[in-house]
């Protein structure tokens, strides 16, 4: 039952966590296993919009949504109910985000691209505005603070740095290896099938409104997931982590590492956190070295860093294609509109 | 087996369908032709539940089908391709058209397992060896030249074992060579599959050479119908579209 492909990725991701692990032993620097926790947070949230974006051709403004929402409902429970356990406290917050998605998926999904895009940004700002006006829970824009309760559990310590290092790291491979098999899954080709032509897709027999709500709501479940691993090493909740700058940095990471390529919304983060990282050290101008930096990739590869060298082989492989078959296909999608986004090879 | 009954159809003042009563029969192989605005497509897009008639049915083996969406047309049997090639353009041949069996088997929202689906490969092996797609089985849909486009947009019509099946077009835009080998390929698809075979056509000497029935729509309505022979010498359709050149070759 166990295909060898799942064996290789599963295999894969152990020599990873093996790697990582080590890596605090060999370069001691708390700056370095605090960069492993945010981009832990991170690569999660943004490979999971990724599910939408790149492989649901879903283009969702409002991912944010389920990290704010992870941050302060994992935040809350842990405050406020002692005999709750972290373990306990992620199934719930990940079961109310997956719940929240189904409910503001099934309002926005039926929506063609634009309107998809604000209306999931208008819900993330509604949890924005709910964070800052209900102060007696939230903190208002003070936030979450005083700290969130992490007792140990399975004999991990989260208030133990190393510790949480490793279970960061464990979790941002477990849930990038959940995402790429489900990616990988027959559910996830129905998706490339339904971001490349929904209107075809449905002349196969596929309910395009029921796959797409259900690529929404696991979306907002590992998104949530990159909230609460914030929410431990920040130990507490800000309204900014609702704010919708956060989908924004989302977006920039996987437009910076590729929507196309699994590991692009990974590479991205990396990218994004070190960019953030140096540039505000060096400079106050950090939004202009930013900019700078998104426009060069916009303008100048036309796409993620993984997607222009995934391009780049594919078109290669395909040599045997002359450029008027190309242009014949171009051709063919300029005529039909719907037919065919205009999108790099899904994988 | 597929009867049309007085069927109509107008859009504001313009009635792109008109009355129109036709009967396909089993296993027949038809053109349908006729000028630009004859509402040939209109008419594919009637039977297919892409429109829905004004007026009249659609019995397919007696059943009315009128007024059905499309998917549950397709599900009863009527497969169509498209004028212009609707494909999936980022995948490959092999995996658009594994895509579409997994989705005909209703495993299409499976997430326990791997993409592609064991019991899945024979199909669409047999699918790919239908029409001819096995040597390209590997290379991205955008990157597909013309006429292998319209042939994947056929293979996933196929993929979904139609009784019916309808062509719009198949050779649109392409050279005279390319043009001849999709004919036969159609044809030979008819010939093994026994289906009934529906195509719109503007290229007459494909019509005249392959069709065993054709039928002449001209403003809406059904001008002629008759063999290939009858048609040729119907003075109406002559008149209407043929044109007088044509009875010179």
């Amino acid at each position: 039952m166990l295909k060898p492909s799942l064996l290789r990725d599963c295999l894969f991701a152990l020599v990873a966590f093996a790697i990582l692990a080590a890596l605090p032993s060999i370069f001691p620097s708390k700056g370095l296993t605090d960069f492993m926790v945010r981009l832990a947070a991170f690569a999660i949230f943004a490979t999971s919009l990724n599910i939408l974006v790149g492989y649901g051709g879903m283009e969702s403004f409002g991912h944010g949504l389920f990290f704010g929402l992870g941050c302060y409902s994992f935040g809350l429970i842990m405050q406020n109910f002692p005999y709750v356990t972290i373990p306990g406290a992620f199934a719930l917050t990940i079961l109310l985000s997956m719940l929240v998605g189904a409910v503001v998926g099934a309002i926005c999904v039926r929506l063609n691209e634009t309107y998809f895009a604000f209306l999931t940004l208008a819900f993330q700002m509604l949890l924005h505005s709910l964070i800052i006006a209900w102060t007696p829970i939230t903190g208002g824009d003070q936030g979450l603070t005083g700290g969130i309760p992490r007792p140990p559990f399975l004999g991990i310590r989260l208030d133990n740095h190393y510790h949480l290092y490793l279970f960061s790291a464990g979790l941002m491979i477990a849930c990038l290896l959940a995402m790429y098999h489900l990616v990988q899954s027959p559910f996830g080709y129905t998706l490339r099938i339904i971001r490349d032509n929904a209107s075809r897709a449905v002349f196969l027999g596929i309910d395009v409104f029921r796959m797409r709500l259900l690529a929404f709501v696991i979306a907002g479940g590992f998104g949530a997931v990159g909230g609460i691993i914030m929410s431990l090493f920040v130990s507490g909740a800000f309204p900014d982590f609702a704010y919708w700058t956060i989908s924004g940095e989302a977006i920039f990471m996987i437009m910076l590492g590729g929507i196309t390529v699994f590991l692009g919304p990974l590479v991205g983060a990396i990218m994004l956190l070190l960019l953030n990282d140096v540039v505000t050290k060096l400079t106050s101008h950090y939004g202009l070295v930013l900019g700078s930096i998104i426009l060069l990739f916009a303008l100048g590869l036309r796409k993620g860093l993984l997607d222009f060298i995934k391009d780049w082989t594919v078109d290669r492989r395909d040599g045997q294609a002359s450029a008027s078959a190309r242009s014949a296909a171009t051709a063919a999608t300029a005529a039909a509109p719907a037919a065919a986004p205009a999108r790099a090879p899904g994988e | 087996m597929l009867k049309i009954e007085h069927l109509s159809k107008s859009f504001g003042g313009v009635t792109a369908t008109n009355d129109v009563s036709l009967h396909f029969p089993k296993g027949s192989l038809t053109a349908v032709i006729g000028p630009n605005g004859a509402g040939k497509t209109t008419f594919f897009n009637l039977i297919t539940g892409a429109f829905k008639p004004d007026k009249g049915r659609i019995l397919l083996d007696g059943v009315d089908i009128a007024g059905l969406s499309p998917p549950e047309i397709v599900r009863r049997g009527i497969g169509r391709a498209f004028q212009i090639a609707r494909i999936f353009p980022t995948l490959t041949v092999r995996e658009a058209i594994l895509g579409a069996v997994q989705a005909h088997r209703g495993q299409h929202a499976m997430l326990s397992r791997r993409f592609p689906l064991q019991e899945t490969e024979e199909r669409a092996q047999q699918i790919m060896e239908m029409t001819g797609l096995q040597p390209k089985a590997n290379t991205l849909s955008r990157n597909l030249s013309h006429g292998d486009q319209k042939l994947l947009d056929i293979a996933l019509a196929l993929v979904l074992e139609p009784r019916v099946l309808l062509l719009d077009e198949p050779t649109a835009g392409m050279g005279p060579e390319e043009r001849w080998a999709m004919i036969d390929k159609v044809k030979g698809l008819w010939e093994r599959e026994k289906m009934t075979l529906i195509f719109i056509e503007h290229d007459m000497s494909i019509v005249f050479k392959i069709a065993q029935t054709v039928r002449v729509l001209s403003y809406g309505r059904v001008l002629a119908e008759g063999t290939p022979d009858e048609i040729r010498r119907h003075p109406e359709v002559i008149k209407a579209y043929l044109g007088t050149e044509f009875e010179a070759h």
